[in-house]
C-alpha cells in the first residue's frame, strides 16, 4: 500500500490534545496555546521518544525487584512468610478461585509486561521510521493507554489485606518491599504512555511523498 | 467492612488501609493509594459537578473549558472501579479464615462504582467545547 498521508501538521495546522480543535498557528515553532480550551498546543509533544524511552527503561528494572521481593508478610505465631505477586496468584488458585486468579494474573503480571513490550515496541517502530499498520499501531497505543490503570489492582490488594488482617497475636500481615516498586513499575509505564506522543507513528512517510502530495 | 476472627473485631475504611499501609512504613504507596481511590475520583466528582452547573448559566462563565481540561487529565488516576476489584480480591483471600461483614460503605461504595462510569458514558465534553467562547488571537 503507498502511504502518501496527509497529516495536519503538514498542512499547517496544530491540533489540541485536550479539546482535539484545529487550530492553524501563526508562528509554528511557537504555537502558544488552544484558543478553545487553554491548553498549550505543541506540534508534537517535545522531547517524546526520549521521555518515554527513560520511563520505560526506568519501569523495566523495577518491575524485577516488583516481582522477586515479596509485597506481603504474613506474621502468625508459627513464623513469618513473605508473598510475591506469583505467590498470591498461586494461593487465589490452589484455594479455589481461578477466576480472580487469572484477573491478578493478567492485571499485575501480563500487563505491565505487555505494555512495556508495546512501548518499546512503538518506539522502536516510530524511530525506524515504519510505515507499516500505523492503523494497528496507533490502535495498540489506544490499548496501552486505555488498560494501563487496571495493573494498579495488585497495590489495591495489598493495602486491604494488610489493613483487614492486623488481628494481633493471631495473625497480621505487612507490606513488604515489593509493593513500592509494584506501583512504581504502573506509574512509570502510565506517565510512558501519557508521553508518547501517537502522532508520531503518522510523521514516518517519506519527505519525497510529503513534497508529492 | 468488618472482620471476624475467633471472636475478634477489624474493620476498615479505604482511608483506614492506606494509613495503616503509612504505619507499616510504606509511605509512598499509601499516598499513592489515598490519590487514586480517594483524591482524584473526589476532584473528578466536584469538577464535573461544577462543570455541569456551569454549562447550565448562558452564557457560560469563561472558565469552564478550563476545568474540563483539568478533568480530562484527571480521568486516568481516579481509579474506584479497579479499588472495587482490589477489595474483591482481598475478600476472596481473607475469606478462607474470617467470616466479613459488608458494612454500610460497602453499598455506598458500589453505588459510586457504578455510576461514575455512568457520568463518563453520559458527558459528552464536546458538548461544552461547543459552548466554550474563544479566546481572542490565539
Amino acid at each position: 500500500m503507498s502511504s502518501r498521508v496527509m497529516t495536519a501538521a503538514r498542512a499547517g495546522f496544530v491540533s489540541c490534545e485536550t479539546c482535539h480543535l484545529l487550530s492553524r498557528p501563526a508562528n509554528r515553532l511557537e504555537p502558544g496555546f488552544c484558543p478553545r480550551c487553554g491548553e498549550k498546543l505543541e506540534i508534537r509533544r517535545p522531547a517524546s521518544i526520549e521521555t518515554t524511552w527513560a520511563l520505560v527503561a526506568a519501569a523495566a528494572i523495577c518491575y524485577i525487584p516488583a516481582n522477586v521481593l515479596p509485597v506481603l508478610n504474613t506474621t502468625t505465631p508459627a513464623g513469618s512468610e513473605g508473598d510475591t505477586i506469583m505467590g498470591g496468584v498461586v494461593y487465589l488458585y490452589t484455594s479455589g478461585s481461578w477466576p480472580l486468579a487469572l484477573m491478578v494474573l493478567i492485571a499485575s503480571v501480563m500487563i505491565p509486561l505487555g505494555k512495556l513490550v508495546s512501548l518499546a515496541y512503538l518506539l522502536i517502530s516510530v524511530q525506524r521510521g515504519s510505515i507499516k499498520s500505523s492503523r494497528e499501531r496507533t490502535r495498540l497505543y489506544r490499548m496501552v493507554v486505555f488498560i494501563g490503570r487496571w495493573s494498579m489492582l495488585d497495590v489495591f490488594v495489598d493495602t486491604f489485606t494488610v489493613a483487614m488482617v492486623q488481628l494481633q497475636p493471631l495473625m497480621s500481615v505487612a507490606p513488604g518491599p515489593g509493593v513500592v516498586f509494584f506501583a512504581a513499575v504502573v506509574v512509570l509505564t502510565m506517565l510512558a504512555a501519557e508521553s508518547f506522543d501517537p502522532r508520531l507513528i503518522w510523521d514516518s512517510t517519506k519527505t519525497d511523498e510529503l513534497a508529492l502530495g | 467492612m468488618q472482620l471476624r476472627v475467633a471472636g475478634r473485631f477489624a474493620s476498615t475504611t479505604i482511608a483506614g488501609g492506606a494509613f495503616e499501609m503509612w504505619l507499616q512504613g510504606q509511605r509512598v504507596t499509601s499516598v499513592l493509594v489515598v490519590f487514586c481511590a480517594v483524591l482524584a475520583p473526589a476532584a473528578y466528582l466536584l469538577l464535573m459537578l461544577t462543570i455541569l452547573l456551569a454549562a447550565r448559566r448562558s452564557p457560560m462563565p469563561q472558565w469552564t473549558g478550563e476545568l474540563v481540561r483539568w478533568l480530562t487529565h484527571l480521568q486516568v488516576w481516579s481509579m474506584l472501579e479497579v479499588v472495587m476489584l482490589g477489595i474483591l480480591v482481598a475478600l476472596t483471600k481473607i475469606a478462607e479464615l474470617a467470616t466479613v461483614d459488608p458494612g454500610i460503605g460497602m453499598y455506598a461504595f458500589g453505588a459510586v462504582v457504578m455510576l461514575i462510569p455512568a457520568v463518563m458514558v453520559n458527558f459528552d465534553a464536546r458538548e461544552i467545547w461547543l459552548r466554550v467562547r474563544w479566546t481572542e488571537g490565539g
